[in-house]
């Protein structure tokens, strides 16, 4: 177990560092003096002075990237240049809004797509399944945002039984946070069981083909038992294995739907950073969603043995 | 429904059909719009949808109808070239990395693999922030983004391809590694690559249209579907049809894409069956 933790963080070690070459890069990229970038045309040469020097970009450029990465490596991702504030603790702070509408909204839609998937297979080419298929599919053709809107638009404005516009930290009072997030959660709730069902119909589908449920049934087990003690759980892993796909995509797109219901999310940090050229924001987000993904790949891969007896963690 | 011996199903032609529509609105657009998308009148603000404007107009007068054809011209060109970087790039790569092996193999891979532990969205993101937000700017980055699942998937099914007795036979009759790797295993390899570009296709219409409403895509005035959505938020209340018609115009493309990607698959790509 703890073998097999040590190399498979030793996989992630090279993106993690192409990333941060990628994101040390980037600020070079831009055309023009990154320094005049982040002060603007009429900044004094005093202060172009001191950005330089606390940025490092006086020294050469592999010098400049080790004592970048050293500091990241610190925790210290500098401060933001529009405001002063330290970049780490507010990447954290607006990541505990977007990791509970992520997590949620992914809870649910597994809780109500495994078994949606797990029926459509079993009722395949019937009513149901095609009824089952019709919808995910088109789930899935929707646009977050567009349905973000239309959600808002309908329960928001017509009907008024939740608020437009704002936020209540969940730190402060779970319950009103939670009557802000209903909306942004049911969204993505909807968008990913298009996804979900799909993926949870296809494996049942092979897995019910198999000869063990074939003798499940010959043997008298009733279908309620045949679809939960051996349909189930064999076809989970790929299903649980797109869930942790979708929850590392689903932090490069929720900015769209934090910008729908005006969140102070993570992905609305980071848009406003490149809208503002705060890019030691930019680069501290892309490195922290970087971090992120790698642990949610890590934790699905480590989780896989509790569903799959099969795959052992070495 | 039955796997279809020959053609794509009926699902299938359902999403020929949707996509088929939407292409030729959007070629005819790049030569006719019932009026300029682009001309303002202030005495025509936000009136709702009426014989003159079919989808009404929007916060500047503009016919919305107009906006959302020429927005069709601009989600599908910019889709279109999108998809036609990352294939080519990401076939020749893929070509290139899976005949040869080796070092440069194990390098190029050691890259790919990186930018596919990212999430490609935040990868066109960041490319967006050195580009810029115009039109060149998405496609190169969305390129970039999608150019490493290309490259996985051609470099996989050359892999296979290699060991097969033709190419051997190619290159027992003196052919060159680059005439056997054009000739004899790149069109072996298209299918695969042809069911991915339809699905990329979706991504990169979904992909433009997010950054579009963020306002990091195409700027205004020019009509995308997503920047047409953003511009609709403020009077979605007293003008419903503003935020209709472009999300559904982004609905029925996905719905058409996912629909013919689905029985592409199912036809040509026996493994990853959706039954």
């Amino acid at each position: 177990m703890l073998g097999y933790l040590v190399r498979r963080l030793a996989t992630a070690i090279p993106t993690l560092l192409l990333v941060s070459i990628a994101v040390f890069a980037l600020i070079r990229l831009i055309p023009g003096d990154p320094v005049q970038l982040m002060l603007g045309d009429s900044a004094d040469p005093q202060s172009v002075a001191a950005l330089r020097q606390q940025l490092g970009l006086d020294q050469s450029m592999p010098v400049q990237f080790g004592l970048w990465l050293g500091k990241i490596a610190m925790g210290d991702f500098g401060q933001s240049i529009t405001t002063g504030q330290a970049v780490l603790p507010l990447m954290i702070a607006r990541f505990q809004v977007s990791a509970i509408i992520v997590l949620m909204a992914v809870a649910l839609a597994a809780l109500i797509s495994v078994p949606g998937g797990l029926i459509a297979a079993w009722r395949q080419n019937k009513a149901t399944d095609i009824a089952i298929v019709a919808a995910s599919t088109l789930l899935l053709s929707l646009p977050s945002f567009w349905l973000g809107l239309l959600l808002l638009l309908f329960f928001g404005l017509k009907l008024g039984w939740l608020p437009v516009i704002g936020y209540v930290p969940f730190s402060e009072s779970p319950g009103a946070a939670l009557v802000y997030l209903v909306l942004p959660i049911a969204t993505l709730t909807l968008i990913e069981i298009g996804v979900i069902t799909r993926m949870s119909r296809a494996s049942a589908i092979e897995v019910l083909r198999l000869e063990y449920v074939t003798h499940a049934r010959a043997k008298g087990v009733p279908e309620a038992g045949v679809l939960a003690r051996h349909v189930l759980p064999n076809a989970f892993a790929p299903t649980w294995t797109l869930i942790g796909l979708i929850l590392g995509n689903l932090l490069g797109g929720i900015a769209v739907i934090e910008t729908v219901f005006t969140l102070p999310g993570f992905g609305r940090l980071m848009v406003d950073a490149i809208f503002a050229r705060d890019y030691p924001i930019v680069q501290g987000c892309l490195l922290f969603t970087a971090v992120i993904y790698v642990l949610v790949n890590l934790v699905v891969d480590l989780c896989y043995p509790l569903f799959d007896p099969r795959v052992t963690a070495e | 429904m039955s796997k279809p011996r020959f053609g794509l199903g009926l699902n299938g032609m359902i999403g020929i059909v949707l996509i088929g529509t939407l292409l030729i609105v959007a070629i005819v657009a790049a030569f006719w719009t019932p009026y300029d998308p682009l001309s303002l009148s202030l005495r025509m603000r936000l009136k709702p949808p009426s014989a003159a404007h079919w989808f009404g107009t929007d916060e500047f007068g503009r016919d919305v109808l107009s906006r959302a054809m020429a927005g069709a011209s601009a989600s599908f060109l910019i889709s279109f070239l999108t998809v036609a970087f990352a294939i080519t790039v990401g076939t020749t790569l893929g070509v290139v990395t899976g005949y040869l092996r080796g070092w440069t193999d194990r390098v190029l891979m050691m890259g790919n693999d990186a930018l596919l532990a990212f999430p490609g969205i935040l990868l066109a993101l960041s490319l967006m922030v050195v580009m810029g937000a115009n039109r060149h700017g998405v496609i190169l980055a969305l390129g970039i983004a999608y150019t490493p699942s290309v490259v996985r998937v051609v470099r996989g099914t050359v892999l296979s391809l290699r060991e097969k007795e033709f190419v051997e036979a190619s290159k027992m009759i003196g052919n060159s590694d680059i005439y056997s790797m054009f000739r004899h295993i790149l069109p072996n390899a298209l299918a695969p690559v042809a069911v991915l570009a339809t699905s990329m296709f979706g991504w990169t219409l979904l992909a433009e249209s997010s950054l579009s409403f963020l306002g990091l895509g195409v700027p205004p005035p020019a009509p995308t579907w997503g920047n047409m959505l953003a511009a609709a938020r403020p009077h979605l209340e007293s003008s419903v049809w503003l935020g209709l018609v472009p999300g559904i115009c982004i609905a029925l493309t996905m719905l058409g894409i996912n629909l013919l990607g689905d029985a592409l698959r199912d036809r040509f790509d026996p493994r990853m069956t959706t039954a």
